[in-house]
């Protein structure tokens, strides 16, 4: 497991590592059932609070990525259909932003955006 | 369980007052003391050991009372006050003959280890050690009867940023089992911002804010930008301006602000100053 921790960032440590971790686990680094380091070893190492990482914890718990034993700690849980789907939504909608901006920037069309987008998707299925 | 509760402690000397402070520490985590000199944080410190009394209010450590139990609870804090006042002749086995007959849990080894790991030479007296030797030695001190919890004042101020790095290494230890936690006073706000779990703010005797360090960052962020555009942000949302002739910085209640402002997190430091002398009205 890889968590990079960035003072620069203007996300919240607690997000950064709650993207991490999820990122890790829909990616299949972190498999299913797999223990990840209790919250104070993994605050002691990475020289955050505890508050810190038990919040990314819990978010994560929240979002159904991990679940807590009590006693035993906490593990990665099932990877649902849902839960991939919703991340791929997300990437497809980034990449479309990313088109808008180049269609405009060169004066292209919706439709001729959507008329190279239906040859690739033909191409590709 | 809570380690410390304070619960309206009062306390009043002929031009310093303070009111009704109250805040309480769980077990296992860090609390950050901050406030400007003067604020009354070692008094608060004092009155936690039983050195002075508080005028009204209750003061509880590990559940029992602070005046009641004070010499039980003593057994089981380690402290660390501003001036570390070890005779000057002293040399670190001098000091061990002196702490095992104060504690009745001392450990001896304990105390080498520390010594050792600290690199603390065995001969020399005290008054010839460095600032960070003699802090390091009173740590080695507070830590060797097995204390479950740390009060700290001012402890890493004068020190080397490597020395500090290496100090709050050995607390973030400390509290790593979950059943030892700390509570630390100091004006070096990027050690406290890099350790606590909760923060607890005391401006002139007043108890300004004891909340989680996560909901502090929700609570409060920063808003730069020209000094017109501070017209836009809702006056409900202001809690501390300060307008430079070129711009403003503004720090805002997050909640307050509405949906696409360009705001920036806002860190412990700032959020004090902020808070007093920048703070508009009585919005805290």
């Amino acid at each position: 497991m890889h968590i990079i921790i960035k003072n620069t960032d203007r996300t919240p440590i607690y997000q950064q590592i709650y993207q991490q971790i999820k990122q890790q686990i829909l990616n299949g680094t972190l498999q299913q059932d797999m223990a990840l380091p209790s919250i104070r070893n993994l605050a002691q190492s990475l020289k955050i609070s505890i508050i810190t990482t038990k919040r990314a914890y819990e978010e994560l718990e929240r979002d159904g990525f991990v679940y807590t034993i009590a006693g035993k700690g906490c593990f990665v849980a099932k990877r649902n259909i849902e839960m991939l789907r919703e991340d791929v939504l997300r990437q497809i909608e980034e990449h479309m932003q990313e088109i808008a901006v180049l269609a405009s920037s060169c004066k292209l069309s919706k439709e001729d955006v959507w008329e190279m987008f239906c040859t690739i998707y033909e191409e590709e299925s | 369980m809570n380690v410390l509760k304070c619960q309206n402690v009062c306390k009043s000397y002929k031009n310093f007052s303070m009111e009704n402070v109250s805040f309480e520490l769980p077990m296992g985590y860090v609390m950050g003391f901050i406030g400007e000199n003067g604020a009354g944080k070692s008094t608060m410190i004092k009155m936690m050991l039983d050195l002075v009394r508080p005028s009204s209010g209750k003061i509880e450590v590990f559940e029992k009372d602070s005046i009641k139990n004070s010499k039980e609870i003593k057994e089981e804090i380690g402290v660390i006050l501003d001036t570390v006042g070890f005779p000057s002749m002293f040399n670190t086995k001098d000091i061990n003959n002196m702490m095992k007959r104060a504690y009745k849990n001392w450990n001896e080894s304990t105390y080498w280890d520390y010594i050792k790991q600290f690199q603390l030479p065995e001969k020399k007296k005290y008054k010839e050690f460095s600032m960070g030797m003699k802090k390091k030695l009173a740590i080695a001190a507070a830590l060797s009867h097995n204390p479950k919890l740390l009060i700290l004042d001012e402890v890493t101020a004068g020190l080397d940023p490597i020395v500090r790095d290496e100090i709050l290494d050995i607390f973030r230890e400390f509290v790593s089992d979950g059943q030892h936690s700390i509570f630390i006073s100091s004006h070096i706000i990027s050690d406290l911002e890099k350790i606590c779990d909760y923060v607890t703010f005391l401006h002139k005797g007043k108890l300004i804010f004891s909340m989680e360090k996560e909901s502090l960052f929700d609570t409060y962020c920063m808003i730069r930008c020209a000094e017109e555009d501070v017209e836009a942000i809702p006056k409900s949302a202001i809690c501390g301006i300060h307008k430079s002739g070129y711009g403003a910085e503004v720090l805002v209640k997050r909640k307050d602000v509405p949906f696409g402002f360009d705001s920036e997190p806002a860190n412990i430091e700032e959020i004090m100053l902020f808070l007093t002398k920048h703070n508009i009205g009585e919005k805290i």
